[in-house]
């Protein structure tokens, strides 16, 4: 379940929204649970849904995705040693609101596989089986989703 | 030659993530530095996609507090609750009307003060909203059941 938030929470960016479609998503698909593969488990099947319903609110979304700070790790209020610099601390922060502004411009195909592989830390073919792609077009989708995010932080952080 | 040199770009797509991602083995790994040593823009684009993998593995989500997970399981439970108390619901509701109906179909026939021409009137219109009800339902019901998008919320 917060493996199945966390990718909504990176698809969309808004908090609540990835709370109530990773909600929404895990009651129709327990709903249509009997529909369920043998050879497929539940969360491929859940992940489908949750997938789609992301993906439908980012068409129709009215809301503003979040900045990282709202929704991401502040990494200078868990420094564990207190002399650290905390200008550099802010100047790490503000590089991370530069790079996840940048994802979230991305396409969200490309968004997804960053999400999946960066954050989440799936491996290849367990992305391959959640989105239900071959393996070659995993690696071959995130190389033009790194490369893509590569252009869209050239100049900026690069 | 064109075709080659898509391939060769493919292949090195390919061993280029599986680098960044620590995934290649004796053989790639052999592959991928015969193409680095031979071009200097493979490795230029390498040293850049490194960069952009350092950045984003630095990213993590904030975890949610307990209380947080904890309200989350509490609305996925309502959900279902409330989806059993509908299903609950409509069964009831569905009883009680059929059973409504007939003692009224059966009042209206043994009803000796109306005329036989005003009972079949009363029960012609009932069986007409009947018919119509019924084909509504079936319509929405096949049509749901063949819609190949019924899982996407519009």
């Amino acid at each position: 379940m917060q493996r199945a938030y966390y990718t909504a929470l990176g698809l969309t960016g808004h908090h609540e929204s990835a709370m109530d479609l990773s909600q929404d998503a895990f009651v129709k698909a327990y709903k249509a649970i009997h529909k369920i593969d043998e050879e497929r488990n539940f969360f491929t099947y859940y992940y489908r849904i949750l997938r789609n319903l992301c993906l439908n609110f980012i068409r129709d979304r009215k809301k503003h995705a979040r900045s990282f700070s709202e929704i991401g790790e502040m990494q200078y209020q868990h420094l564990e040693n207190p002399g650290a610099d905390p200008s550099a601390a802010l100047e790490k922060q503000e590089q991370k609101e530069q790079v996840w502004n940048a994802i979230q411009q991305l396409k969200p195909d490309h968004r997804e596989i960053i999400i999946l592989k960066e954050f989440r830390d799936y491996s290849y073919e367990e992305i391959a089986g959640l989105l239900d792609i071959p393996l070659g077009t995993v690696m071959s989708r995130l190389y033009h989703a790194r490369k893509s995010l590569k252009t869209k932080l050239e100049g900026v952080i690069l | 030659m064109m075709a080659e040199t898509r391939a060769q770009q493919e292949n090195f797509q390919i061993l280029l993530m599986k680098a960044l991602d620590h995934e290649l083995n004796e053989k790639d790994s052999a592959e991928f530095e015969k193409m680095l040593e031979a071009s200097l823009d493979y490795k230029q684009e390498y040293e850049a996609m490194k960069k952009v993998r350092n950045i984003t593995r630095e990213m993590h989500f904030c975890t949610p507090t307990d209380a947080v997970w904890d309200r989350y399981w509490t609305g996925v439970y309502n959900c279902l609750e409330r989806g059993i108390g509908w299903i609950i619901f409509s069964i009831g509701a569905v009883i009680l009307l059929t059973y409504g109906a007939f003692r009224f179909v059966e009042s209206v026939i043994a009803n000796t003060h109306l005329t036989i021409i005003l009972k079949a009137g009363i029960l012609l219109v009932l069986g007409g909203l009947f018919t119509l009800l019924v084909s509504v339902i079936r319509e929405k019901f096949f049509l749901f059941k063949r819609d190949p998008y019924k899982e996407i919320q519009r």
